[in-house]
């Protein structure tokens, strides 16, 4: 059992008595999940890529841009509404404060790590809320979005489509998985399965940061001795941060 | 099961690895880490409304995200000071995911002539 190779083995082996790349199992563990988790996201934006460039651009001028389901739309036309500032464009500056919010977390999370390297509980106890707080904000600031992108602008989008053999014009509001007024619903889907994906990771590392918190703040890791497990939800966590990184740059800016 | 993971010796030897100055110097880094990723963002913003869309935007905008990735990964979950196998078997295959994601870009495009 471990209990007895404590005598024999020198530090941080497992228990075959060598250490895999110098990296505790856990971490090693952690790194090898967080690949196969970036191959399930690169999936998704892969796709992205390869739909977005099958349909045509907008290419007449900026200003003049109106949505419709022939081409793909331009994104900062899509997200330009901030919350209690109804009718004013503000075009990603939302989903601008949502990044920081969330790089704003990963600092506290990290800073969380480092406070456990020195075992001072209160610290990494103070630095996990701010954690926990940022990522129940960005959380709070994505239902925002996904409630706006969903029901719509006033306006809406008049499309054209044959019904019975007979052109028919409608006008639709907001997005679903079949409709969306922003473009083509192919925009739509994408909006929803990427962001959304990403939420379920935000949210689950959520869940585990509140279990960090409630284990170093009942002093769990002072009796185990040290504090990785905070390094290891830590790396979950900057994953995400991560994720949404690259979810910035190719579904709101490119 | 948690003594895999935690050894007397291992915990003593953890204690002597922190820092001299009590992680002072880790803490400036982690904060210049920050401002360093903020700027970035900050730019990314002047250059979404300030440039036309052309390649060269793209290619910026890919080129400062892989920047952001980099201190990401490296600073704060700190692969950058990991062993070289461990580095290596998490970049190659991300290596492989872009070269995937190039090629299905450029059959998308290859499909929007086609249409």
């Amino acid at each position: 059992m471990a209990a007895t190779t404590t005598d024999t083995l020198p530090r941080r082996m497992w228990l075959g008595g060598i250490e895999p790349m110098k990296a505790s199992y856990g971490k090693l563990m952690m790194w090898f999940f967080l690949i196969s988790d970036t191959f399930t996201f690169s999936a998704l934006l892969v796709s992205y890529g390869l739909v977005r460039f099958s349909y045509p651009s907008y290419d007449g001028a900026v200003a003049d841009f109106t949505f419709s389901n022939l081409y793909w739309p331009i994104p900062e036309k899509v997200y330009e509404a901030v919350p209690f500032l109804h009718g004013i464009e503000l075009p990603l500056v939302f989903v601008g404060i949502m990044t920081f919010i969330l790089i704003f977390s990963s600092v506290t999370m990290v800073l969380a790590v480092e406070a456990g390297h020195r075992m001072d509980r209160s610290a990494v106890e103070v630095y996990m809320l701010w954690t926990i707080l940022g990522g129940f904000t960005f959380l709070g600031c994505q239902a925002w979005e996904w409630a706006h992108f969903i029901h719509g602008t006033e306006g809406g989008s008049v499309i054209r489509e044959i019904v019975d053999g007979q052109w028919v014009e409608r006008t639709i509001f907001g997005a679903n998985l079949t409709e969306n007024q922003y473009g083509p619903p192919a925009f739509a889907d994408f909006f929803f399965f990427i962001t959304g994906f990403h939420g379920t990771h935000v949210f689950s590392g959520v869940l585990l940061n509140i279990l960090i918190y409630y284990r170093s703040a009942t002093g769990y890791y002072d009796r185990r001795g040290h504090y990785e497990m905070v390094e290891k939800v830590g790396l979950y966590w900057h994953f995400v941060d991560l994720v949404w990184v690259f979810v910035f740059t190719f579904f709101y800016l490119v | 099961m948690a003594e895999i993971h935690a050894t007397p010796q291992e915990v003593a030897a953890r204690h002597d690895d922190v820092p001299t100055d009590g992680g002072a110097a880790q803490r400036k880094q982690i904060w210049k880490v920050f401002i360093i990723l903020s700027v970035i963002t900050a730019f990314e913003f002047l250059i979404a409304f300030t440039m036309h869309a052309s390649t060269l935007k793209v290619a910026i905008f890919v080129g400062l995200t892989i920047v952001k990735a980099f201190y990401i990964v490296g600073e704060f979950m700190h692969l950058k000071h990991e062993v070289k196998s461990l580095i290596w078997s998490i970049l190659i295959p991300v290596i492989f995911v872009v070269w995937l994601l190039l090629a299905l870009m450029l059959e998308g495009g290859s499909i929007f002539e086609l249409r």
